[in-house]
């Protein structure tokens, strides 16, 4: 049970980790991820690397649909066009990868803030619509702007350069991926309990409210487009660099509704729930595979009927959340803290 | 000209399918306020019913029909009743993503039963390609476009003439005065489902005739969003106008510029070129309702 905390300074009670408990485990957390790549196989990095990419595309589309409440289905065209700009500059340039990043980042934030333009006139429904149209659209212009994306066969990927080493497998990624997703997680945080990450709040809860007290909607809701497409334009530089290759199959919208449904299953509107969504989201495939192979004996074709189950499952997974569970895995993980935190005295 | 003539021909002809499955979207937004993400895979389950019906069981064409509208009637109502009645209320994101979980268990349940196997009608329709002055349409085109003009037909009659019609076009309006006056507000909600998956189903037998049957059919329901928003997301009117005008947009575009860009795919990126065009100039559609926040 937490007694006896109380904080003696405006610092002290804004913090993120607020107690010696918290920090010590969050401690022992961090060692753990970066003792990870000395022991893990490589099925496990692998799947990290995943995890970690999708942590951090998750975690924008949390900022823009979470915190903000502006629906977006383009989530997928914004990692499409990061991962096109890494991929561009890293195989005819031969850009570094601290220079690709924040490149791809910065394209992808320029696209998603004339996505977002019709924000202005606009809202819920319809710019949920206009950002399905926008996905649509740059799906056909990966394929037919052959001269920049290379059209149906993509951009083959040279591995990273980092300070002189080549990046060539999984596990030498893992470093930057975790770092890159430990940054825009800490970064989120942070956003939530500063100026602008309240306005966006603000914006998603009472828009008119928000504009009545001085908050510039139109100013707010660019500002979250382009936060959240640069989240997601660095996931995608990542999944190129991890994929050592991009082509238009990619992204499709299929990726945009699997990206929302991460952040729902995690946790609309949290930064843990990114992380809880994701994990999650990534580990379902694989566990499904497992169960289809030891399967296998008794019913042979269990195989062939993985990936149709997997998307029944996924179905059945958002679907399930919402009905039973709307605020994701975040409220889980908050009601088991609390429960632990009032213990024994929980009401 | 003439080129001219056969493409708005072929493109009347499409724009009766997506009229029809707009139709059958907007039944649902108009009645309960719900996007429906999963069109496409009502669509897909419609061709799907169809074939077995035709393929498996060996009945008629209209048999075939019949169980497609039923079949997709009743699942429809199965799904009002389980995942969308909880839910009534609910902000619109979580509803919409309750669609979309939806239209995924849909399609992963279709590719178990029937196979990702690309599957084909055996010939319904008379071979001969039917000629409209100058312009000549694929028999499959014609007669498909004949029946979703005579469903559109019924559905705008239901709407306008029978009392279930009536109390649906109430309850859009105004779901309280509609209670307050009588009317069974779950029945509608239910009823509006089931002829909206209804008129999904009629498109994709359709759809599914002219072009073959795949887990991949409902992707094309996506394009019902640029006709439901360029003609209002709750106007009959609209859906109608609205996929004749998609149709034949998508054709003339296709007809004229698929010369010039390489992929040559531009009929499916310009419906959503329209989409974006209506949303900036004219987000309620041609004919939709203004929709007023109060505080």
């Amino acid at each position: 049970m937490r007694i006896g905390d109380f904080k003696e300074t405006y610092a002290a009670d804004e913090a993120i980790l607020r107690t010696p408990t918290v920090r010590f485990w969050t401690g022992v957390f961090f060692a753990a991820l970066a003792v990870f790549p000395f022991v893990a196989g490589d099925y496990l990095i692998y799947l990290a690397d995943l995890v970690g990419i999708t942590v951090i595309s998750a975690m924008g589309l949390n900022l823009l649909t979470g915190f903000t409440g502006q629906i977006s289905l383009g989530h997928a065209a914004f990692m499409g066009v990061g991962a096109y700009t890494a991929a561009a500059l890293a195989s005819r340039w031969g850009a570094p990868i601290w220079v690709t990043l924040p490149a791809a980042g910065g394209a992808a934030a320029l696209f998603g803030v004339v996505v977002g333009a019709p924000s202005l006139r606009i809202k819920g429904l319809y710019l949920a619509m206009a950002t399905l149209a926008a996905q649509v659209i740059a799906e056909f212009a990966f394929i037919n702007l052959e001269g920049i994306t290379g059209g149906i066969r993509g951009i083959n990927v040279p591995a990273p350069r980092l300070f002189g080493v080549e990046l060539a497998t999984d596990r030498a990624l893992y470093g930057p991926i975790v770092a890159v997703a430990a940054l825009g997680v800490w970064f989120a945080a942070n956003l939530k309990r500063s100026a602008p990450g309240r306005a966006f709040v603000a914006v998603r809860d009472r828009d008119i409210s928000a504009e009545l007290m001085g908050i510039s909607l139109f100013q707010t809701k660019l500002r979250a487009f382009a936060l959240g497409s640069f989240y997601a334009g660095v996931a995608g530089a990542l999944w190129a660099y991890f994929m050592r290759i991009v082509t238009p199959e990619h992204f499709p919208l299929s990726l945009s509704i699997h990206y929302l449904a991460v952040v729902i299953v995690g946790g609309l509107g949290t930064v843990v729930g990114s992380v809880f969504g994701a994990v999650f989201m990534t580990l379902v495939p694989e566990v499904l595979r497992g169960l289809a192979s030891l399967a296998r004996p008794y019913y042979p074709q269990a195989m062939t009927v993985l990936s149709p189950l997997t998307e029944v499952v996924f179905g059945a997974l958002i679907v399930g959340f919402l009905l039973f569970e709307p605020h994701g895995l975040a409220e889980v993980w908050q009601r088991t803290k609390r429960f632990f935190r009032l213990w024994p005295f929980v009401h | 000209m003439d080129f001219l003539i056969q493409l708005v021909v072929s493109g009347i002809a499409v724009g009766g399918v997506y009229a029809l499955v707009g139709l059958g979207f907007v039944a649902i937004f108009k009645a309960t306020g719900i996007v429906n993400f999963a069109t496409g895979e009502f669509m897909m389950l419609g061709a799907y019913f169809a074939y077995t019906t035709l393929v498996v069981l060996k009945l008629p064409f209209a048999a075939a029909l019949a169980a497609a509208v039923v079949g997709c009637a009743l699942v429809a109502l199965l799904v009002e009743r389980a995942l969308l009645r909880p839910l009534f209320g609910e902000p619109t994101i979580t509803v919409v993503m309750v669609t979309l979980g939806l239209s995924s268990i849909l399609k992963g349940l279709a590719q178990i039963i029937w196979t990702a196997e690309f599957k084909s009608f055996p010939p319904i329709f008379p071979r001969k390609p039917v000629i409209l002055g100058p312009a000549v349409v694929p028999s499959r085109l014609f007669y498909g476009f004949c029946i979703a003009a005579a469903a559109v037909a019924l559905l705008a009659g239901f709407f306008r003439f029978t009392r279930a019609g009536v109390a649906m076009r109430a309850t859009a309006s105004d779901q309280g005065a509609a209670y307050a006056l009588g009317v069974d507000i779950r029945r509608v909600f239910g009823s509006s489902w089931a002829i909206g998956a209804a008129a999904a189903a009629l498109g994709g037998v359709v759809v599914g005739a002219i072009g073959g049957i795949s887990p991949q059919l409902g992707a094309l329901g996506l394009k019902v969003f640029p006709v439901v928003i360029l003609g209002g997301l709750d106007s009959v009117a609209g859906a109608i106008v609205g996929g004749i005008l998609i149709g034949v947009l998508e054709n003339l575009a296709g007809g004229y510029l698929d010369p010039y860009v390489i992929g040559g795919s531009v009929k499916e990126v310009v419906p959503f070129l329209v989409l974006l065009g209506i949303l900036l100039v004219r987000p309620y559609g041609l004919f939709g309702t203004r929709e007023i926040e109060r505080l």
